[in-house]
């Protein structure tokens, strides 16, 4: 079979599955009428960005949610006598400062980043959409109230609005629960970037209403049902979808830097935000243990925004 | 033209309200887009409306198209007011009357593709073409206007705007509609397509015995389809007749401005002809002037101009409606030619 196929693909000829694949802008003769998202598929499938990035946000979700997969070692197993050893035979990635295995704890850590990081993005696009669409379908006093709200939350500094919250929330002394400050920090993310999303959603909805097309829709006896799912919904969640994958990175960076400055997430919590923060003392004894939950938080914000650009462009008839 | 009339509008009134305020919207006026506006529309017929911008045009259309509910006055389709219909009558209605808009770059949805544009009205009106049909059905239109039948999983964004605006007009003719307003349909195109875009709308009345209300905002354009004319000045009709009546012999003095801004192909006409400059803007539409609208721009104004309103009724020396006190013909277009 395989010999076979080599044969007649070689040199002589093109491969045979090159005349049948549909062409992108392509004036195919027969079957359906192309819609904007079977179109889109297409695009992203010959996208080799869409293809890195989902796989690399396939496997650290993989790893958020089957940590023993790629480990069987006890991230709390702590070996004093191991601290800062540096990356070698028996740990990959070293060891921190408590003598626990580095590679075990960024595995580990990929949970509760990954976590918040897509929870925080649920939340805030759900919240920012709900708003924004409401706020410029309705228009009137309801804008003028959601939309001062919104800027309310937007001028407030994300560290300083992370700040009073959480304090307010979870006292930096008391000694809340695991799930107690994620759901804190979760809230505080959503809290302050909602605004964002749903100045997005309003004024896409405004200039999508207002459009020549909803008119000639409207004109050919569109309902409110037609006019929402096809013309304002698919022109107003394309940005949406962007900024929520978008997010997803920002949100992962902004929980590291809130356990960074010690009011988001901490010890005994696993995360790559914890981790750095718990090692910011010994950069200059040891650079590994803050290294590599570092670097993974790049990768993983890298994937995210990758992810969310090959979105955007597929979506976007105009830069395919 | 004899019968019924297909489309008939009736003292047809549009008033918006002009309001104040963020919260607590208060109203402190109205702007009269369209005030006491009448005609009749026949089988086949083009009815051509002129006018500066913002005298009403583009309100006057979504008024006909039910997209606007007028303040008062009737449009009838066959005798019907559609301003009256809701829900369903009035979906059934609109296969019946459709609209080409004027900016055929905003007038396309740019994540569709074309087959999704013009198969959009089969799917709001299932009823009118079986599914497995549509897309050959898209595709006859496509070819009826003169595009490719291939281009079917274009977007939008791959067209040119003469190509666009024929994209739009296979959209408004998918459901075989009997009336096409057309919102200047070529005033965003380039002139050399302008012509080709108003040939085909020409060819596609013959075909589809479609009747055509074509607003344009120079008398150039309508000059070629239309059959009848009417002249809007601020929300009014001023001048109403035949195309032949409004170029040869206009009465109203701001028809007669408009007309001597049309350029002439013969250039000696044109240069012994004389040119009417109107001096000043419109006047707002939300205070406009007493009496006579035209009035505060017009070299015959006399006072009677400011206190009574001229009807728009037939005038001395003339057989077509004219709404002006010292209405009188006077030969714009030729008065160079023949002296
Ligand atoms: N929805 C609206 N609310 C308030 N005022 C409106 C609205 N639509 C139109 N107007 C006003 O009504 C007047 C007539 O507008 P319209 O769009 O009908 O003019 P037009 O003759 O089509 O002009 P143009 O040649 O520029 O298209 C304008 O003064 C405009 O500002
Ligand atoms: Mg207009």
């Amino acid at each position: 079979m395989t010999e076979g196929r080599s044969l007649t693909g070689g040199p002589t000829g093109p491969p045979t599955a090159a005349g049948e694949a549909p062409t992108p802008l392509g004036d195919a003769a027969g079957g359906e009428i192309r819609t904007l998202w079977s179109d889109a598929w297409y695009d992203l499938r010959h996208k080799p960005l869409f293809w890195i990035s989902s796989l690399l946000v396939v496997v650290l979700i993989t790893m958020a949610a089957m940590p023993t997969l790629f480990t069987d070692i006890n991230p709390e197993h702590a070996v004093l006598a191991n601290s800062l050893e540096p990356p070698g035979g028996s740990a990959w990635f070293g060891y921190d400062l408590q003598g626990r295995d580095v590679y075990a704890r960024t595995i580990y850590g990929a949970r509760t980043s990954i976590l918040v990081g897509v929870l925080a993005m649920l939340v805030t696009t759900t919240v920012g959409l709900t708003v924004g669409i409401m706020a410029g379908y309705l228009g009137g006093w309801p804008d003028g109230v959601m939309s001062r709200i919104g800027d309310m939350f937007l001028g407030l500094p994300y560290v300083l609005g992370g700040i009073v919250i959480l304090s307010s929330v979870a006292g930096v002394r008391s000694n809340p629960s695991e799930a107690a400050i994620m759901a804190a920090v979760i809230l505080v993310l959503a809290v302050l970037a909602w605004p964002v999303t749903a100045r997005v959603a309003r004024s896409s909805v405004l200039s999508v209403r207002a459009a020549d097309y909803v008119v000639a829709a409207r004109a050919l006896g569109a309902g409110p049902r037609r006019l929402i799912l096809r013309h304002i919904l698919p022109n107003t969640v394309a940005p949406v979808i962007v900024i929520a994958t978008l997010n997803v990175g920002a949100f992962i960076g902004a929980e590291a830097t809130l356990s960074f400055l010690g009011i988001g997430l901490r010890s005994p919590v696993i995360s790559w935000g914890v981790a750095i923060a718990d090692h910011q003392d010994y950069v200059r004894n040891a650079l590994h243990p803050m290294l590599f939950p570092a670097l993974f938080l790049c990768v993983t914000v890298l994937a995210f925004v990758m992810l969310g650009e090959a979105i955007r462009e597929a979506l976007d008839p105009k830069l395919r | 033209m004899a019968g019924e009339p297909i489309l008939q509008v009736q003292d047809l009134v549009k008033h918006f309200p002009l309001t104040l305020g963020v919260l607590y919207k208060r109203q402190i006026g109205s702007i009269q887009a369209v005030d006491g506006v009448s005609f009749d529309l026949h089988q086949g017929e083009t009815l051509g409306v002129v006018g500066e911008s913002g005298c009403g045009k583009s309100t006057l259309a979504k008024l006909i198209m039910a997209l606007e509910r007028p303040t008062s006055g009737n449009v009838l389709f066959k005798g019907e007011d559609i301003a009256k219909l809701r829900g369903k009558a009035l979906k059934a209605m609109r296969r019946n009357i459709q609209i080409i808009l004027q900016d055929p770059y905003t007038s396309l949805n740019p994540r569709m593709t074309v087959g999704d544009i013009v198969g959009e009205p089969y799917e709001i009106h299932p009823e009118v073409a079986p599914r497995g049909d549509r897309r050959r059905r898209v595709q006859e239109l496509l070819e009826v206007v003169g595009l490719s039948p291939d281009h079917i999983n274009r977007y939008p964004h791959q067209f040119s705007g003469g190509q666009r605006q024929r994209i739009g007009i296979a959209r408004g003719l998918a459901l075989r509609p009997d009336i096409i307003v057309c919102d200047e349909p070529v005033s965003a195109l380039d002139v050399s397509i302008q012509a080709q875009v108003i040939n085909l709308l020409e060819s596609l009345q013959n075909e589809f015995n479609l009747s055509y209300v074509v607003i344009a905002h120079d008398l150039s354009v309508v000059r070629h389809i239309a059959d009848r004319v009417a002249v809007m000045y601020l929300g009014k009709i001023v001048e109403l007749g035949t195309d032949r009546e409004i170029y040869d012999s206009p009465t109203h003095p701001y028809t007669q401005a408009l007309l001597s801004a049309v350029p002439v192909p013969n250039p000696e006409g044109r240069e012994a002809r004389e040119r009417i400059i109107l001096e000043g803007d419109v006047p707002s539409p939300a205070d406009p002037p007493s009496g006579c609208r035209f009035r505060t721009r017009c070299w015959k104004a006399e006072a009677i101009c400011a206190e009574e309103e001229p009807p728009l009724k037939p005038r001395q020396g003339s057989d077509h409606p004219s709404a002006c006190h010292f209405a009188e013909v006077k030969d714009v277009v030729h008065s160079g030619e023949s002296g």
